[in-house]
């Protein structure tokens, strides 16, 4: 079934794909093949493709159970909120908060994921910033 | 003769403070990457380009270092599959069958340090049939026009499922997939906007670093997480690794299979398809037939059956660098991403580097042979060290990688949008991996679809429209046709390839548990 969820999938992108592909405007410059033939014959590949795995789906993956599949849409969550807030706090204190979670989902004790996202976030900013000179997210405290 | 006048340029340039400091950094880096299961030889190279990258190291200094991590990986995937019975990475699979048998009786220590010296040898020998047989092959490639060329990359997409790959319908998908997402942004030979929906951040296209780190690094987080799997893979008991240099009269008789090894390795190392898994295999299996044929040494800790595999493996690695740099096609996962980091380094590989700038081609081979004698002289010593990282729970270590992912790709343009883009494809990555569709044609379509593109315009510009140019000239229809049957061939024979190898490992593990 995944399988052929997954074709279902590569049907509609790869339409979608071609679609936008046809729109594609003309420029004053022009070779003979033109900027869309290629992107169109990528598009006839994965519904080739799609259709095999309509018709011959492998066997079933192991999905996770529903609480494994929250833990990774969890993680998903707050690494968007940490690629947001990066510019605003700052790369230190936003990393703490990141890693701290990260430890304590992956099965740390609360106090030891708060230790080692301090540990990870400053160990992080020496070596790169500190010893390496790389640009770090500057928060209002200058780290 | 010219070929070593310009090794002895390369290693000129190599034997700089600079560059050897990197070497050194590199394969400590990368044995520690290599040892740790999750963090093969593609991801660590992978989360370090983007930091190379934005520490303004220049070409040659930042390939010494990515290569030397590369090379190191290889040397360390083989220590948990010894002490720990996992493999560090997938082409350590084989070392496990007596390297694990060793450590149980005791020879861990031996083990390790025999499987060091073959990992040397291996890499060592296949370095210097890179050197030999690159010009070689460069010479043939400066023979291809853009049809050729064309033709060339559809071979690489083609085999790069290999023999072992069960459904050529997902990695046909997963090619095209990477191809799709190198045509966004503006096409380079009309100036027009393509897939970018006034989306300003996708004008330039999206940048290979961020689907790489994502693809690769991002989802074996999640991959973590979903198993909750926080602690170490290590355990003191296992970590005993008692005498470590081996007998002399044992490495005696394991030289005939260094031997042959190594030229089973290389080979599968060069062909399209085959790359380092298939080499230790092979290697393994070759040397069973001939030293073993009863069957009553291999399998129980036999020397011969440690070395056989980590010599093949690490030849592999090294042959796979030969249609890599002279062709500027991958065959490999690891190669792809050794690509990537020539292609972020503005570096294009293929024939001309080879004239254009060859202090760098040299730089890198010398800079190859010096990180093997670094890895010598790091493992057979240092082996306690690296054996301790199995010991780091992973709850601590896969935050700090993905910490360090956000790092590099923030580091390079500053953007809030990359990041997500990257925790985008990381569960792209994840779903796909899932899905069983393989993630290394996806890098690679990103690097070399616009390439292949560019190519296949350049030829039927020059025949006025006529598709048949393709198949022009004899040398184009031989590449095609090997694409053909290597696409085709794993229809037929990787079912059974892929249940050799399985059934390999599993009555070897079956022999551990009598």
């Amino acid at each position: 079934m995944s399988d052929r969820i997954l074709g279902g999938a590569g049907l509609a992108l790869a339409c979608f794909y071609i679609w936008a592909a046809t729109i594609i405007p003309d420029s004053f410059m022009a070779d003979a093949v033109g900027p869309r033939t290629f992107p169109i014959i990528i598009g006839a590949i994965i519904i080739i493709c799609s259709v095999v795995f309509i018709l011959r789906p492998d066997p079933e993956p192991q999905w996770p159970a529903i609480s494994n599949l929250l833990e990774i849409a969890g993680a998903v969550a707050v690494m968007a909120v940490y690629a947001k807030l990066l510019p605003e706090l700052g790369f230190v204190i936003s990393t703490v908060f990141a890693t701290t979670y990260l430890t304590w989902r992956l099965g740390s004790p609360i106090l030891g994921s708060i230790i080692t996202g301090v540990a990870t976030s400053v160990g992080i900013y020496v070596v790169f910033r500190l010893i390496l000179g790389l640009s770090l997210a500057r928060g209002p405290l200058g780290f | 003769m010219e070929t070593l006048s310009s090794l002895a340029d390369g290693f000129a340039i190599a034997f700089t403070l600079q560059n050897l400091f990197l070497a050194l950094v590199g394969c400590f880096l990368g044995t520690l990457m290599g040892a740790l299961p999750g963090l093969g030889p593609a991801n660590g190279v992978a989360i370090l380009i983007p930091i190379a990258f934005t520490l303004g190291l220049g070409p040659t200094p930042s390939l010494i270092l990515l290569t030397s991590v590369y090379y190191g990986a290889m040397y360390g995937g083989r220590i948990s599959s010894i002490l720990l019975n996992i493999p560090g990475d997938e082409p350590a699979m084989m070392t496990c069958l007596d390297g694990y048998p060793m450590a149980q009786k005791g020879m861990a220590g031996e083990a390790l340090s025999l499987s060091g010296i073959a990992s040397f040898v291996g890499a060592f020998f296949a370095t210097w049939g890179l050197v030999l047989l690159a010009p070689q092959l460069v010479k043939i490639a400066l023979l291809f026009g853009p049809a050729e060329y064309f033709a060339l990359f559809t071979l690489a997409f083609a085999t790069l499922g290999g023999i072992t790959s069960t459904n050529q319908a997902k990695s046909a998908f997963a090619a095209m997939l990477g191809i799709g997402i190198a045509m966004v942004g503006v096409d380079s030979q009309t100036g027009v906007q393509r897939f970018t929906f006034g989306e300003l951040h996708l004008y330039d296209g999206i940048d290979f670093l961020i689907a790489i780190v994502g693809l690769f690094a991002l989802s074996e987080v999640f991959i973590f997480l979903e198993n909750h799997r926080g602690g170490a893979v290590g355990n003191e008991k296992a970590m005993q690794i008692g005498r470590l240099v081996p007998k002399l009269s044992v490495l005696k008789y394991c030289v005939p299979t260094m031997f042959r090894s190594t030229i089973i390795g290389f080979i599968s190392g060069i062909l399209p398809g085959a790359g380092a898994s298939l080499g230790s295999f092979l290697s393994y299996s070759l040397e069973k037939q001939v030293v073993d044929r009863d069957g009553e040494t291999f399998g129980k800790g036999d020397p011969r059956g440690v070395v056989a595999p980590e010599v093949g493996n690490n030849a592999a690695s090294g042959g796979a660098l030969v249609p890599m740099l002279a062709l500027g096609v991958p065959g490999s996962g690891t190669t792809a991403v050794l690509l990537a980091v020539l292609l972020a380094l503005n570096v294009t590989p293929g024939p001309l580097l080879f004239t254009n700038s060859p202090d760098i081609v040299w730089g890198l081979i010398a800079a190859l042979f010096i990180a093997n004698f670094m890895l010598l002289a790091l493992n057979i010593p240092l082996v306690g060290i690296f054996t301790r990282v199995l010991l780091i729970p992973t709850r601590i270590l896969m935050p700090v990688v993905a910490m360090i992912s956000f790092v590099g790709i923030y580091g390079i343009s500053g953007s809030t949008f990359d990041l997500e883009l990257m925790i985008g494809f990381g569960v792209l990555g994840w779903v796909l991996r899932k899905l069983d569709v393989p993630l290394v044609p996806i890098i690679l379509g990103i690097l070399l679809g616009n390439e292949m593109e560019v190519n296949l315009r350049r030829a039927l510009t020059i025949s006025d429209g006529d598709w048949s140019i393709l198949l022009g000239s004899p040398l184009a229809i031989g590449i095609w046709i090997f694409a053909i049957i290597g696409f085709a061939l794993p229809i037929v024979l990787g079912q059974r390839m892929k249940r050799r190898m399985r059934n390999a490992a599993s009555a070897a593990a079956a022999d551990i548990k009598d």
